[in-house]
């Protein structure tokens, strides 16, 4: 299953963990899964449907630009990653 | 999940260096800028800007400059349309909607001196700059705040009411602190407690411009159907559009951006600044309406790179491998959030491969202008932090740096401080070069009889490289040549990398490929040239199109010949049928042909990629300094920099010469010097002191080609890493050749001087034995 490494202010959600193990096919699929069992925490990843402003989701080694419908592999890593306006 | 390619051993057209495709017009003057425009009915505006940094605009009247003889309009701030305060991506990144309105023309408040304030359009650009003279505004001064410490104090003057700041998550009120982040990783605390060695060391940094000498330009014409044109020098017409839509409250498709040449940008000419105001000019005298910034309006209103303090500590053990790193970095964002506190986290260990790390960034407002992205954004700083302390970890082992450098590389596979893993890069191939490379293997002439002294130093770097959006047109002329349309920006010998590509698939000169930067509405969507994407990215689109046309070029083969389309073969530009050896065409006769073959033949590609393939430097300098004056030399400067591929070997040579000279600038020189009322007191080139010909050697550079599989020909961004290492690398050189370690940039005279007599003054009081 794709293991997620939670940015530092999403942890509390999670119960401190640095990383947690989902299921999902796509990206999409791990944050709803994501929610179920740490409710709140997709607040903070979508809005309106979609990845939030700034937010960045690396799945592999590079970031996605396929948004929610990004496939991922059984041992996909995914990163979520603020970005700051300015460092582009 | 992503397309590969693997390396070919021959290029035809890829690694050349033909002559660039702009070159003519720019050698005479005749390619248009922003400033050269003259449309029918033009007029000229002038902009109003704050005398003050931080104060409350307490009441404005402009009735005098509205009653002023050739005045045709005026605006402020009650002109924009109103703005939420709400994070929406405006294509420059996600920027606050409020903010980003008062950055461009201050509602009630002023967060940096040189904020707009209001703006004149008249007759003519004399009646302008009087005319605004007269709109009186009073303010109520308040305390300035100018650095991360001052605003980070308790009590300190809060620069943005509404400001709500992220705390690791928590919301802030009343606060200068936009966003606190952290990135962690392993256990810290162990690793040090493995260390031999352990250094710690604060810097701090000034802010610095992008120092383009195009200053800013945009003329504008808000037509009666609410359509809007913009022509403007920019790094992306379509960020410009989509930037003007959203503060202007327009559908895209109503904003219509022309590109003009481009005098540099750097970063800097990513956000819109004059775009904006004159087409709310426009708008009320329904003429077209030109604006030109001024010098000391770019240095006071236009994005910087942050300033900030920075501290790193690293411990090594005994063997020389690394065990564990911290760092907090405080950026200065200016009077809006938006450092790029963000790509610093990225960037600073990317070097090494160290198993336990923290990074904690914060992203700070101040009474400065708002930052903007400056060539590989954040990198510079992080790098001068982390690079210095390897320097002087390398002393204390005494490992010889390059050694150490390769023993502790990240490699493929190695997480970045924020995590992610690498994919495939060239940071040992590159430190290896640098081993082998002239310049390392010299010794250094330390024996001077002049008391000067003499150094060298050595610093790696790292740039991530954007992908992103990207999208030609290729068209076949019947004499043989194609047109290649295309929406970036070319800044730095683009138009031809990118026609290369092209060419390269196609089997023709790169001449044969004629490039032509069009408007928003002459080509779909590009991002901005920046990112170090543009060879890449829209070189990869060029590729794609060229593939696409070479196929359209065989269905249409076979059509004269009477052939099946899977029976044409194409090769080094000709094309053939397998089952008649005799019919053959190269491409210019087929292109002659292809009029009764089913008319024009045109083809687009478009990509939307991720990494550009990060990118790794390392750079080997030798100083000597005046100790009697504290003047530095640069004498000897050598760039060793993975590439990917070199499309244009002197155009990435080019790139990798000028990111040194600006980081040779950043660390020797620039430095916005700011007044305790927060006015910069060096806003013109005479007193920002930018290096020229005459302070610089040749910059020796060593292409080094390690193959991207992420693009067709191998390509890695090149534009940004090379300002990476330079202020590290310089600042290593003088503590070998003067035994002080220089923690604040600019490494100035005075500062060296400052730094000389601290240690004499060390050195006459430590006891003798």
């Amino acid at each position: 299953m794709p293991v997620v490494f939670l940015p530092f202010n999403l942890r509390k959600y999670a119960g401190g963990a640095r990383q947690v193990v989902v299921t999902g096919k796509t990206l999409g699929e791990l944050i709803a899964a994501m929610e179920t069992l740490y409710p709140g925490m997709s607040a903070h990843l979508l809005e309106e449907g979609r990845l939030r402003p700034g937010l960045v989701a690396v799945c592999g080694t590079t970031e996605t630009r396929q948004g929610l419908r990004q496939q991922l592999d059984e041992d996909t890593e995914v990163h979520f990653i603020q970005a700051i306006s300015g460092g582009a | 999940m992503v397309a590969t390619f693997e390396p070919k051993k021959t290029y035809k057209v890829i690694g050349t260096r033909p002559i660039r495709h702009d070159g003519y017009d720019k050698v005479t003057g005749r390619a248009l800028y922003g400033a050269d425009l003259k449309l029918p009915g033009q007029v000229w505006g002038a902009v109003l800007r704050s005398p003050y940094a931080h104060a409350n605009i307490t009441r404005m009247d402009t009735s005098e400059a509205e009653k002023y003889p050739g005045v045709l309009a005026v605006v402020t701030a009650k002109d924009m349309p109103k703005a939420e305060s709400k994070m929406v991506d405006l294509g420059e990144g996600t920027v606050n909607e409020k903010h980003e309105v008062d950055r461009i023309m201050a509602s009630d408040k002023i967060v940096f001196r040189g904020q707009p304030v209001a703006a004149v359009a008249a007759v003519d650009r004399n009646t302008a700059e009087e005319a605004v003279k007269l709109i009186r505004v009073e303010y109520q001064p308040l305390q300035p705040v100018l650095t991360v410490e001052e605003a980070m104090a308790k009590g300190a003057p809060i620069i943005l009411p509404d400001l709500v700041g992220d705390d690791l998550g928590e919301k802030v009120k009343k606060t200068n602190m936009a966003k606190h982040f952290r990135h962690e990783f392993g256990d810290v605390e162990k690793g040090f407690s493995q260390a031999k060695h352990i250094v710690e060391r604060t810097f701090k940094m000034s802010m610095t411009h992008q120092g383009y000498i195009e200053p800013h330009n945009a003329v504008a014409m808000w037509d009666e159907d609410n359509r809007l044109r913009i022509w403007t020098g920019t790094q992306g017409a379509f960020a410009v559009r989509k930037q003007m839509a959203g503060i202007l409250k327009l559908d895209e498709s109503r904003v219509k951006v022309t590109p003009m040449e481009i005098g540099g940008g750097f970063g800097g000419k990513i956000p819109v600044y004059l775009e904006p105001i004159a087409a709310l000019l426009s708008k009320k005298c329904r003429r077209p309406v030109k604006l030109v910034m001024e010098r000391k309006a770019v240095f006071e209103s236009t994005g910087p790179a942050p300033g900030g303090t920075l501290r790193v500590k690293v411990g090594v053990d005994a063997s020389g491998k690394i065990t564990a790193a911290a760092s907090d970095m405080k950026l200065e964002a200016g009077g809006f959030p938006g450092s790029a506190v963000g790509a610093a986290a990225m960037c600073i260990y990317s070097p090494y491969n160290i198993p336990n790390t923290t990074i904690d960034g914060w992203d700070i407002v101040v009474n400065k202008p708002k930052s903007a992205p400056y060539r590989a954004p954040g990198a510079p700083q992080a790098h001068f932090a982390m690079e210095s302390v390897i320097d002087e970890l390398c002393e204390k082992g005494g490992w010889d740096p390059i050694d150490f450098r390769l023993k502790n590389s990240a490699k493929e596979g190695t997480r970045r401080g924020d995590g992610v893993k690498f994919g495939s890069i060239g940071n040992v191939d590159v430190l290896k070069a640098a081993s082998r490379s002239p310049h390392w293997k010299s010794v250094l002439n330390k024996d001077t009889t002049d008391g000067k002294k003499r150094g060298r130093g050595i610093a790696s770097g790292y740039w991530f490289n954007i992908g992103l959006k990207s999208a030609v047109t290729l068209s076949a002329n019947n004499d043989g040549t194609v047109s290649l349309v295309e929406g970036s920006t070319d800044i730095g010998g683009s138009r031809a990398s990118i026609a290369m590509q092209a060419a390269e698939v196609l089997g023709i000169p790169a001449l044969d490929v004629r490039p032509t930067v069009a408007d928003t509405e002459g080509v779909a969507y590009n991002d901005v040239t920046g990112g170090s994407r543009t060879t890449y990215a829209t070189g990869f689109a060029a590729y794609e199109a060229a593939i696409k046309m070479v196929e359209e070029l065989k269905a249409r083969a076979a059509r004269i010949w009477n052939q099946d389309p899977s029976d044409i073969l194409f090769k080094d530009g000709v094309f053939s049928a397998k089952k008649d050896s005799e019919l053959r065409l190269n491409f210019k006769e087929l292109s002659k042909k292809l009029g009764e073959t089913g008319g024009p033949v045109t083809v687009t590609g478009s990509v939307d990629l991720s990494t550009g393939g990060g990118a790794y430097g390392a750079h080997i300098v030798d100083v000597e300094v005046d100790t009697e004056t504290g003047k530095v030399e640069i004498l000897r400067y050598t760039i060793v920099q993975d590439v990917g591929k070199a499309i244009h070997p002197s155009y990435v040579e080019g790139q990798m010469q000028g990111g040194v000279v600006q980081g040779i600038g950043w660390a020797l020189n620039e430095e916005y010097f700011m007044t305790k009322e927060g006015t910069m007191a060096n806003s013109s080139f005479l007193d920002y002191r930018m290096p020229t010909t005459l302070d610089l050697p040749k910059i020796e550079t060593v292409i080094v080609e390690v193959f991207n599989p992420g693009h067709p020909f191998g390509v890695r961004g090149v534009g940004e890493v090379p300002i990476a290492p330079p202020i590290a690398a310089i600042g290593n050189a003088l503590h070998d050749a003067l035994g002080v370690r220089l923690v604040e940039t600019p490494f100035k005279p005075g500062r060296i001087m400052e730094a000389l007599e601290a240690q004499s003054k060390a050195a006459a009081v430590k006891p003798k034995r």
